[in-house]
């Protein structure tokens, strides 16, 4: 009796049961497993935005490993003899032309490319905005400083690994951002011809570009990429997740929905979804058309063409800045290229990864914060924020002076003056706004809630009378009190038969020990 | 019946009334037919990829019917999660990072000392051990990043124009007097280097005709432009762009990356933008075969600014 009970404990709940057991006996899996099963997460639309990330990160990985397969990183000069009929008997680099090939003579190619550049720029307009989100509520204070460090790291390495991607195809537009980027480099003072040297392999532009931007581009960057997105998720696990404060919810503890199977069907649905919106725009959205922009040649150039959106605000402060060359000491000292181009990026890239200190030396808050703010609570944090934003997207749009110039008809200089007071003016008024606007938020009550019509009638007589409306649907909503994650056997059929198998055992979540 | 046999076990069971346990659908059985449509949809629409991919189709049916599918898809299992799974709200008690006073005692005196007890006692050792540790890094670091590249040297303030050399457009065509109309520009190489990644990217030379008479563009270079020929460094001062948009009536050469502006009459002189120098300019001369030759390199380094930048040589 007492063996034939042991076997069916044994081979409870099946064949995946047994299979767990298995390998539970060697790996020890039940007690992290069952702990990892029941992580709790809370529930706010705004925490989907790191998954974006996260899920346009693998697609990036999948669509590029399919890239590399065709893509050939070579800056050796061929005669194109491919089925782009309008390159047939040109000379093309390899890369461009293996580009061109991946793109219509392998199936499906175009539709790849099209989903790699669409995921990178869903990637890191997704960082971007999960890292707003993070900094809004305050989600980077202790204990999750280093986490906030490893994404913003992330997102620096996300547009270093983008430009990358959009030069290797070897086009006209591509091969420009390059020559502005060894000119970036070079304008460092006293080791910039070293550093540029040393990263191009010589002069620009010389054979080894591609290859070894195609090296950086594939290994070496997605590598470390990888680590630090593990590291992320690990103490992302580790840490457990931040909520905003509601019924039940206090800093000790997460309340939300369990990761099995609620959140793992979500995730899960949420990946397919990012995938197939990936997918449609690749499908229908063209981008980065290099075979209208031809094969790269350093003494031609295209007119109006614009980085990706995620270079453009590089782009805008150089466009801007005055023309401040200054030779002193024996030497050229191009500060109209270093300030916007290496001192500028660095001191807002500072700014926004020294936050945290930052604000912890002002606030001297060295509490634990597992509890979000509302941004509005936070003004000046908010605020700065805001500014901080509204600087990067007055730079974004002054990446663009000659279209505009174009599109109004007005003259150059006049776009490019109000960009440079704009820059400094629009940040300005956008932190003491955002300022009064969060004040103005936490002294008015009720400020984000639905608020009750009131129904106005009149009478035959024409009297007015005034009554509040009929509650809409969700008004008289309340949260349940949050309560540990059960087993999940609520069904009484599978209830009644465990009864039988595993007798004696208590369903009533007091522990019997059988002696 | 003993303790090693059997463990005994206590589930947690919530009751099939329990709100926590509820969907949150307000019709179950229509949410679930709906989402049962929009992932049969998926699949019918992935069947159609299938399809689409075996004739070859365009890609925006490929990428329109797998994109679809996989999103209807994805709808499907998430509304499942939302809607018809066990919606909570659950909750589980968060554990302290920090450890207990004793765990942290201890893991401090391991550290501190243990490990710094054992360094401050062979203070030379450390010492040398430290020594060797940076002699190993600088070792590794400096050679490895010397090859990546050769010093610039003086690299940067070169081209290959020389007394001499004659001017050819991107075919290797060299240019005779008379084959420009005034108001023509051609981008012009060293010949020989036409076709080269030096040629183009350093020695690029934009050939105007103004005129037909000679033209000074600035004093001390009354014989740099024979009739009516200017030529100036292609390279953009400020980041190094092809100056590739010439403004005829007007006389001005823009760059299209940052539309400085220069000059053409008056030694490129940027009027506008964020170009800090004029172009420079190459002086020419018409050999007696009737053909444009450069009588010298630039008196000065061409495209952007950098450290050692030389203005004369």
């Amino acid at each position: 009796m007492a063996e034939k009970t042991k076997q069916q404990a044994k081979s409870s709940f099946g064949p995946v049961g047994k299979a767990l057991d298995e390998l539970d006996d060697r790996l020890g899996i039940a007690k992290g497993g069952r702990s990892l099963l029941d992580k709790i997460f809370p529930d706010h639309w705004s925490f989907m935005l790191g998954e974006v990330a996260l899920y346009s990160f693998l697609i990036l990985l999948g669509t590029g490993i399919f890239l590399t397969l065709f893509y050939v990183p070579s800056s050796t000069v061929v005669v194109y003899h491919g089925s782009y009929l309008p390159l047939v008997g040109q000379k093309v680099s390899q890369a461009y032309a293996t580009s061109i090939d991946l793109t219509f003579s392998v199936r499906c190619g175009l539709l790849m490319r099209q989903m790699h550049h669409w995921a990178c720029d869903i990637f890191l307009a997704a960082m971007v905005v999960h890292m707003a989100r993070v900094f809004f509520t305050g989600a980077f204070r202790k204990p999750r400083e280093l986490n906030y460090v490893l994404g913003s790291t992330l997102l620096i390495l996300g547009i270093v690994e983008g430009f990358l991607g959009y030069s290797l195809p070897d086009d006209l537009v591509s091969g420009t951002g390059i020559r502005i980027a060894f000119s970036i480099i070079e304008s460092i003072p006293v080791i910039g011809s070293y550093i540029a040297f040393f990263v191009f392999g010589g002069n620009y532009p010389g054979p080894q570009i591609i290859p070894r931007f195609f090296i950086i581009h594939v290994l070496l960057i997605p590598l470390i990429m990888l680590g630090m997105v593990t590291a992320h998720l690990f103490l992302l696990v580790h840490q457990k997740h931040t909520q905003f404060p509601g019924k039940g919810r206090t800093e000790t503890n997460v309340v939300g929905t369990a990761m099995f199977p609620v959140f793992a069907a979500k995730a899960t649905g949420f990946l397919f979804m990012v995938g197939g919106v990936i997918t449609l725009l690749a499908g229908f959205a063209q981008i980065n058309p290099i075979w209208q922009f031809g094969p790269y040649d350093a003494s031609k150039i295209s007119y109006a063409v614009q980085p990706d959106w995620y270079m453009g605000w590089l782009d805008g402060a150089l466009r801007i800045w005055p023309a401040w060359e200054w030779t002193g000491f024996g030497y050229t000292w191009p500060l109209e290229i270093f300030i916007p181009g290496v001192v500028v990026p660095g001191l807002i890239f500072a700014v926004v990864q020294g936050w945290p200190v930052l604000e912890r030396r002002y606030t001297k808050d060295n509490e634990i914060h597992n509890l979000l703010d509302l941004p509005r609570n936070r003004p000046k944090r908010t605020a700065a924020g805001a500014a901080v934003f509204a600087l990067v997207t007055m730079m974004f749009i002054a990446s663009s002076t000659d279209v505009i110039a174009n599109y109004f008809h007005i003259t150059l200089e006049a776009v490019l003056w109000s960009m440079r007071i704009l820059v400094v003016v629009v940040p300005i008024i956008t932190y003491f706004l955002t300022h009064k606007i969060c004040q103005e938020l936490q002294a008015s009550q009720g400020a984000g809630k639905r608020k009750r019509a009131n129904v106005v009638t009149r009478t035959p007589d024409g009297e007015y009378l005034s009554a509040p409306a009929e509650p809409r649907p969700g008004d008289e909503h309340v949260d349940l009190e949050p309560e540990p994650v059960p087993d999940f056997l609520e069904d009484p059929v599978v209830v009644r038969e465990r009864k039988e198998l595993l007798s004696p055992v208590s369903f009533t979540g007091v522990r019997n020990v059988v002696r | 019946m003993s303790s090693e046999e059997r463990t005994p076990v206590a589930f947690s069971v919530a009751k099939a009334d329990d709100p926590h346990m509820q969907p949150k659908a307000q019709n179950p059985k229509l949410a679930e037919t709906l989402i049962g449509l929009v992932m049969l949809a998926g699949i019918g629409s992935l069947i159609g990829f299938a399809v689409a991919y075996g004739m070859n189709a365009q890609s925006w049916i490929m990428g329109g019917t797998l994109g679809a599918g996989v999103l209807f898809l994805g709808f499907g299992i998430t509304a499942w999660g939302k809607y018809l799974m066990p919606q909570g709200p659950f909750v589980e008690e968060r554990h302290t990072m920090r450890g207990t006073d004793d765990e942290r005692e201890r893991f401090k005196a391991a550290v501190v000392q243990r490990g710094g007890g054992i360094l401050g006692r062979r203070k030379l050792l450390a010492m040398i051990a430290g020594a060797g540790m940076s002699a190993f890094a600088v070792v590794l670091i400096i050679p490895v990043f010397r090859s990546f590249g050769p010093l610039p040297g003086n690299t940067l303030n070169q081209t290959n124009w020389k007394q001499g050399t004659m001017l050819v457009d991107s075919t290797g065509r060299p240019i005779r007097v008379n084959d420009i109309a005034v108001g023509g520009v051609v981008t012009v190489y060293p010949k020989g280097l036409e076709n080269t990644d030096t040629g183009q990217a350093v020695d690029q030379t934009i050939l105007i005709r103004v005129g037909t008479e000679a033209v000074v563009t600035q004093q001390g270079r009354e014989s740099w432009g024979p009739n009516g020929y200017v030529a100036y460094s292609k390279l953009c001062t400020h980041l190094g762009c092809p100056v590739g948009l010439y403004e005829q009536q007007l006389e001005l050469l823009v760059c299209p990356c940052h539309q400085s502006m220069f000059t053409v009459t008056n030694g490129a002189e940027p009027i506008f933008g964020p170009a800090p120098r004029p172009l420079p300019q190459l002086p020419l001369f018409v050999g007696s075969d009737g053909l444009l030759r450069a009588q010298g390199g630039y008196d000065q380094a061409v495209g952007p600014g950098f450290w050692n930048r030389e203005t004369s040589g």
